[in-house]
């Protein structure tokens, strides 16, 4: 721990060099409430909710670039600061910030989105050799350095993302698991470095990743672009493949909980205990790592590591009959502490729709408010503080309740959304339809659709038809590559404009392939998965979205970059597909196989020869004394008997 | 078959089976009923077990505790059905909603080719409300499904009380590991089908529905549920389905191991089982239960809402609550419970249900005949149609194959023979198609002129267009310049005995009790029907045993198996209604059993009686 303070006393003399610049009336807003630091009058925002009668609530700052400097500042401001201004050390630094969001849904359900980000000022592109790991985990460095890996995505996913009934996720991933990587354009073999990317990542995770090979590895042309910084986006070092029969569980997460700064001994990660994890109906923990700029100018790259894990709870299966949520009542704990390395530890509550605490109360109440634009919606947000003292109260423990007053299970209709199934019956053909729906009432919007299906289904693309109200809708560029059975899979890429208040229909039929017999699974009557397709749009925002990445904002609000205030990037996952191939019978193989066999063979053999060859009649043997009567007729030139 | 390589014991071979061809004919006839009759003594069964380990050892615990309220919320959608006079939608989804289900409606209207006298209906407009549990932490791949109809009058609101009861309570389990589909279908098998094909997105029977909103994935499994009463004394369950499918077996055995397991009286055929197997009339008994299962079968009917799933490769049972005058009665709580361990039981599969038979008749719940024992029965009765048509085939070469160049000979006399052949054949399937065709084209015109309503103007012109196909043989060779020959009549049962073997093959592998029943009544005809036996008594012979008056006998039968005797004017009645309900059923849900006997069975039995009138 000492060392620890050493390392943090050198960072504090550098971040306050740096808040020597920040603006006079942040410093005394700093000053003045040293019980909610980070907090300034938002003029902006207070002018938009002057109606509200909470007049003593505060709004957190939301705009201001350098809060982390300041937040850091005014915590520690009981260190001693050295008084000389030195010239900054090049040290790199490395920043760590925990944060959690809960947002009640309509149905009764809650939704908790943890979020852990690292940044770290570091290149390893560059080619010098990194060695010194303070919070950022050291086996995703050595990974990252070893494979040239400039982006690396995974997910891992247990249920399915109901957007009728809880809007949309922060962010969002298929069932099962599901891994995508840009390689640096240093990498020669792209392919061979996938392949044992692959097979570490299987081990650091404890996960099958090791089954992603050719035949379910895709590279997206257009679908899957780099969500950090980067100049060039050859799809060629891009590396897409989906497990959708993965099962995450308790296993999964020990490594994911690992790879925390904290581990799961303090701040948010104590929640995550998996007895009450997988009690829920949707269960998804992912990392993304990608290069960042440090600031808005972009001189220089940071790499960030994201770890999120998002958990819905279920008001059915847990309620008992009361409808009321608290953290112990979802995680079995509550909060004492945040995580000492943290930088920045809160906890955010969604009370968009509940601004007279007319849906549920909330409990103990905070006066912290905060707003961010998530999803192309400006949504107000409770925060909690875990740095301040004060959030714990007189109890020393932080336990947020959440008392539902009344709930509605009425669907929702979000802007987009999308189902896929196979229609048809029997064991020949089929039917994937794929039905996308923009509910928006006047716009159109672009979305992306991406496809992999594998090599046994075989597509017939001639069939492929997209129809929107009843016409056809061409698609103003599609992709596609053909399977190659037992080497590569299908891979569609189309994109289709979707017409306002609309249903757009693809479809494209099917041939169910024969497998060889070793190809089935153990479990060949379960059928055969394809992964969800991935539907990539420009969803029109109704509030001015924010183009600038680096600026301060809630984390779960600033993962996907935004290139224009007016439309908002959203990725819709489908429901994978379970299909049932042609099966053999396996369970007496082997009296099969030798039964077939000799019938075949006995019956064909028999019916050939007995329909080729003539038969006559043959002649007796002629006795010996007739044989003798002969040659002596013979002799005497008479016919023979 | 060294034996056939060598021509002189070819030749002995032959010999003696043409020489003792029509003994072995009647041993084989005999010897397949005798067959079949044996295949329900007990010993000669094997006793039903359970041959999916994932739904065998794992136990479930059945905890369903909410009858009472069960038949409260059934009381709840009585009084709401009344009200509104049909199906309560409102009310449905609004108790779904709240029992945390999402929930879906879908509409549909199909329009009957002619009115269906039975049920009432001719323009049918309906809606179906289902609500879907979404298993937790399960991405929608997999679903089963329980249903219960909306049935006019007072039936089966205790059906639909307990399935809201049973996805009030499944919803608060965690257990789940596939989506549980509730639905709750009106006008019975026709929304049915309306949902199932909007579910797969297939259109076959040429009905208007509206497309779903919610999928849960492929479903492995479906159990539809028909319940009357508060109490039951027994449950019986129904597994016949479309055009004589039937689910995986171990369905059956799972629901007869509930039944043990909670102590609830369960029956197959709405027959108890006898334990006295070796007594006649426990004997008797089997037989009948065996009996009523291969007559349902035959019918190639759906006799239950799951009926449909079949054909979607989904195994599905309908379960049917029976109140009798039994003393010992059974409250809805356990039969709760009993869905609610079969439901347990489903999920735990991995794989869908395929280690069990899929072909098997039941004789008792207990016990079944799987197609390798009774395939046999079947076997010795096709055979005779083998062995006629080589006892013919050898008759018809033998003289030729005396000269020297037989070869040419044979075709020289055959040549006229192709001709004398096709005719018959070209016209008895022109009988077929209009028999398959006119009756339902030609309903308006009949109605136009005859004092007769729809439905009876598509009976009568069936068999009209039937008995009018019985005057055609004497037609047929006045279109041939030449008499008919001693060979051609040869030629023409040939074909026609090669033609019903492959005919009742393909049939009984697909149908077993459909192909058993016509090869029963077929066989003998076309075993012994040549020009040369008595015209009248063999006439007659024939008629009884067409197609047509098999159907009639099967009726009566059918109705004496279920102990509710007809007379013959009310045997009439059923007959009549159902041929109308038979291509109802076809146009409806797909059944194939009216084609298949319109334009396959019906013109190859005009073959034979063609070859009884042969000039």
């Amino acid at each position: 721990m000492a060392a620890h303070r050493c390392s943090r006393c050198s960072w504090l003399l550098l971040v306050f060099i740096f808040s020597f610049y920040v603006s006079a009336k942040s410093e005394e807003a700093t000053q003045a409430n040293d019980e909610h630091a980070s907090v300034v009058d938002n003029p902006q925002t207070a002018a938009e909710t002057g109606k509200q009668p909470s007049e003593e609530r505060l709004w957190e700052a939301t705009q201001v670039n350098e809060a982390v400097p300041i937040d850091a500042a005014a915590h520690k401001q009981d260190f001693p600061v050295p008084g000389s201004v030195l010239t900054p050390t090049p040290q790199l630094k490395d920043d760590f910030k925990e944060e959690l969001v809960i947002r009640p849904l309509q149905s009764g359900d809650i939704y908790a989105s943890f979020q852990f980000r690292t940044v770290w000022e570091t290149d390893f592109t560059t080619g010098s050799k990194v060695s010194h790991y303070r919070l950022f985990p050291k086996s995703l460095g050595q990974v990252i350095s070893k494979f040239s890996v400039r982006e690396l995505h995974i997910s891992f996913t247990q249920g399915y993302w109901r957007t009728m009934q809880w809007g949309q996720p922060y962010l969002p991933s298929p069932p099962g698991a599901e891994l995508w990587v840009w390689f640096q354009d240093t990498v020669t073999d792209v392919d061979a470095t996938w392949k044992e990317l692959t097979n570490v990542l299987s081990g650091i995770f404890c996960a099958s990743l090791n089954f992603i090979d050719s035949t379910n590895t895709v590279q997206p042309s257009a679908s899957f672009k780099p969500l950090g910084i980067a100049n060039g986006t050859d799809h060629r070092f891009l590396r897409y493949a989906t497990l959708p029969r993965e099962i995450v569980c308790t296993e999964n997460l020990t490594p994911w909980k690992k790879l925390l700064p904290c581990g799961s001994k303090a701040g948010l990660a104590v929640l995550l205990k998996s007895e009450k994890l997988f009690h829920s109906s949707f269960h998804s923990q992912a990392v993304h790592i990608r290069p960042v700029c440090q600031d808005w100018q972009c001189k220089s790259t940071s790499l960030e590591l994201r770890q999120t894990l998002n958990v819905v709870f279920d008001l059915h299966t847990s309620g008992q009959g009361k409808q009321e949520w608290s953290l112990f009542k979802m995680f079995s704990r509550t909060l004492t502490e945040a995580c000492p390395l943290a930088s920045s530890s809160k906890i955010y509550i969604d009370v968009t729709d509940n601004p007279q605490e007319e849906q549920f109360e909330l409990s103990p109440a905070t006066p912290l408010l905060s707003q961010a634009v998530v999803l192309g919606d400006r949504r107000t947000f409770s925060v909690y503080d875990l740095t301040q003292q004060v959030t714990f109260g007189t109890v020393r423990s932080l336990n947020v309740l959440i008392r539902w007053k009344s709930t509605q299970g009425d669907m929702l209709r979000p802007l987009l959304h999308a189902e896929r199934y196979v229609a048809g019956y029997g064991l020949q053909t089929g039917e994937i339809h794929t039905l996308m729906y923009n509910n928006h009432p006047f716009r159109s919007f672009p979305v992306l659709l991406l496809d992999s299906v594998p090599w046994y289904l075989r597509l017939y693309v001639h069939t492929l038809t997209v129809t929107s109200k009843g016409k056809d809708n061409k698609p103003s560029y599609i992709h596609y590559q053909p399977s190659k059975d037992r080497i590569r899979p299908h891979l569609l890429e189309m994109l289709v404009q979707l017409p306002p208040h609309s249903v757009t229909e693809v479809t494209v039929q099917f041939e169910r392939a024969l497998l060889k017999w070793t190809e089935y699974t153990p479990d060949p009557n379960h059928g055969f998965y394809v992964g969800s397709s991935v539907i990539n749009a420009l969803v029109p925002s109704t509030v001015a979205m924010h183009t600038n990445i680096t600026q301060e904002q809630p984390l779960f609000s600033n993962f996907f970059p935004c290139k224009e205030e007016s439309s908002y990037f959203m990725r819709v996952y489908t429901e994978p597909l379970l299909v049932n191939l042609p099966t053999p019978d396996f369970s007496m193989p082997y009296n099969v196989i030798c039964l077939t066999c000799t019938v075949v063979a006995v019956g064909y053999g028999s019916l050939y020869n007995l329909l080729t060859r003539s038969f006559q009649i043959e002649e007796p043997n002629p006795g010996l004394a007739k044989r003798i009567a002969n040659v002596i007729r013979k002799m005497r030139g008479v016919p023979p008997l | 078959m060294g034996l056939l390589s060598d021509p002189n014991r070819r030749r002995a071979l032959i010999n003696l089976l043409t020489r003792l061809n029509a003994p072995i004919c009647v041993l084989c006839y005999f010897a397949g009923v005798c067959w079949f009759m044996g295949l329900a003594f007990e010993p000669f069964t094997l006793r039903t077990y359970m041959s999916e380990n994932a739904m065998g050892s794992t136990m479930v615990e059945e905890r369903f505790p909410s009858g009472e309220r069960a038949l409260a919320t059934g009381r709840e959608f009585a009084a709401h059905k009344k009200k509104v006079g049909g199906m309560p939608v409102d009310w449905l989804v609004k108790t779904m909603q709240a029992r945390g289900l999402e929930v879906f409606t879908q509409s549909f209207s199909r329009t009957l080719p002619f009115p269906d006298e039975d049920k009432e209906r001719y323009i049918v407009k309906g809606t179906n409300v289902y609500g879907i549990l979404r298993a937790p932490r399960a991405a929608r791949t997999e679903a089963l499904v329980l249903s219960a109809p909306c049935s006019p009058g007072d039936n089966n609101n205790q059906a639909v009380g307990l399935l809201l009861g049973l996805a009030h309570y499944f919803r608060g389990q965690i257990f789940w590991a596939k989506d549980i589909i509730f639905l709750v279908n009106e006008h019975d098998l026709i929304g049915m089908q309306a949902w199932l094909e909007s579910y797969h997105h297939t259109n076959t029977t040429g009905m208007d529905w509206s497309p779903l909103q919610g999928r849960g994935g492929s479903i492995q499994a479906a159990l539809s549920l028909e319940l009357s009463s508060d109490v039951i004394t027994s449950l019986d369950i129904v597994l016949e389905g479309l055009n004589g499918q039937l689910p995986n077996l171990d369905l059956a055995n799972l629901f007869y191991a509930f039944c043990q397991k909670i102590g609830v009286l369960c029956t197959i055929q709405g027959r108890l089982q006898r334990n006295d197997w070796d007594s006649v009339s426990g004997y008797s008994h089997a037989v009948q239960t065996m009996m009523l299962m291969v007559m349902k079968q035959a019918s190639g009917r759906p006799w239950g809402d799951h009926g449909l799933f079949l054909r979607y490769h989904i195994e599905a049972a309908s379960i049917k609550g029976i109140n009798s005058f039994r003393q010992y009665k059974t409250d809805i709580t356990t039969v709760g419970r009993l869905l609610e361990g079969m439901f347990r039981k489903l999920n735990n599969l991995l794989e869908r249900l395929h280690q069990s038979y899929f072909f098997y008749l039941m004789p008792s719940l207990s016990h079944f005949v799987s197609i390798g024992y009774y395939m046999p029965a079947f076997g010795l009765l096709a055979v005779i149609l083998l062995l006629r048509a080589l006892d013919l085939w050898v008759q018809f070469v033998s003289p030729p194959a005396v000269t020297a160049d037989g070869v040419g000979d044979v075709e020289q006399q055959s040549s006229p023979g192709a001709l004398s052949v096709l005719t018959p054949l070209v016209i008895s399937h022109l009988t077929g198609a209009a028999l398959y065709i006119l009756p339902t084209r030609f309903q308006e015109i009949a109605v136009e002129h005859f004092p007769v309503s729809e439905t009876e103007a598509v009976v009568l012109t069936a068999i009209a267009v039937y008995t009018a196909g019985l005057a055609l043989p004497h037609n047929t060779h006045r279109l041939l310049s030449g008499e008919g020959t001693e060979q051609g009549w040869r030629v023409l049962k040939l074909v026609a005995v090669l033609y019903l073997a492959i005919l009742l093959g393909c049939t009984a592998l697909i149908n077993f009790s459909l192909g058993f029943i016509l090869a029963l009544t077929l066989v003998p005809v076309a075993a012994f029907v040549t020009p040369h036996v008595p015209k009248t008594l063999s006439a007659v012979v024939l008629v009884i045993l067409s197609p047509a008056c098999t159907l009639l006998l099967s009726v009566f039968f059918f109705q004496e198996l279920q102990e509710m005797p007809v007379s013959f004017q009310d045997g009439w009645l059923m007959y009549l209604s159902v041929i109308s309900q038979g291509i109802l059923d076809h146009h409806l849900y797909g059944s194939l059993v009216y084609p298949l006997i319109a334009l396959m069975v019906y013109p190859c039995w005009l073959l034979f009686w063609n070859i009884l009138f042969w000039k």
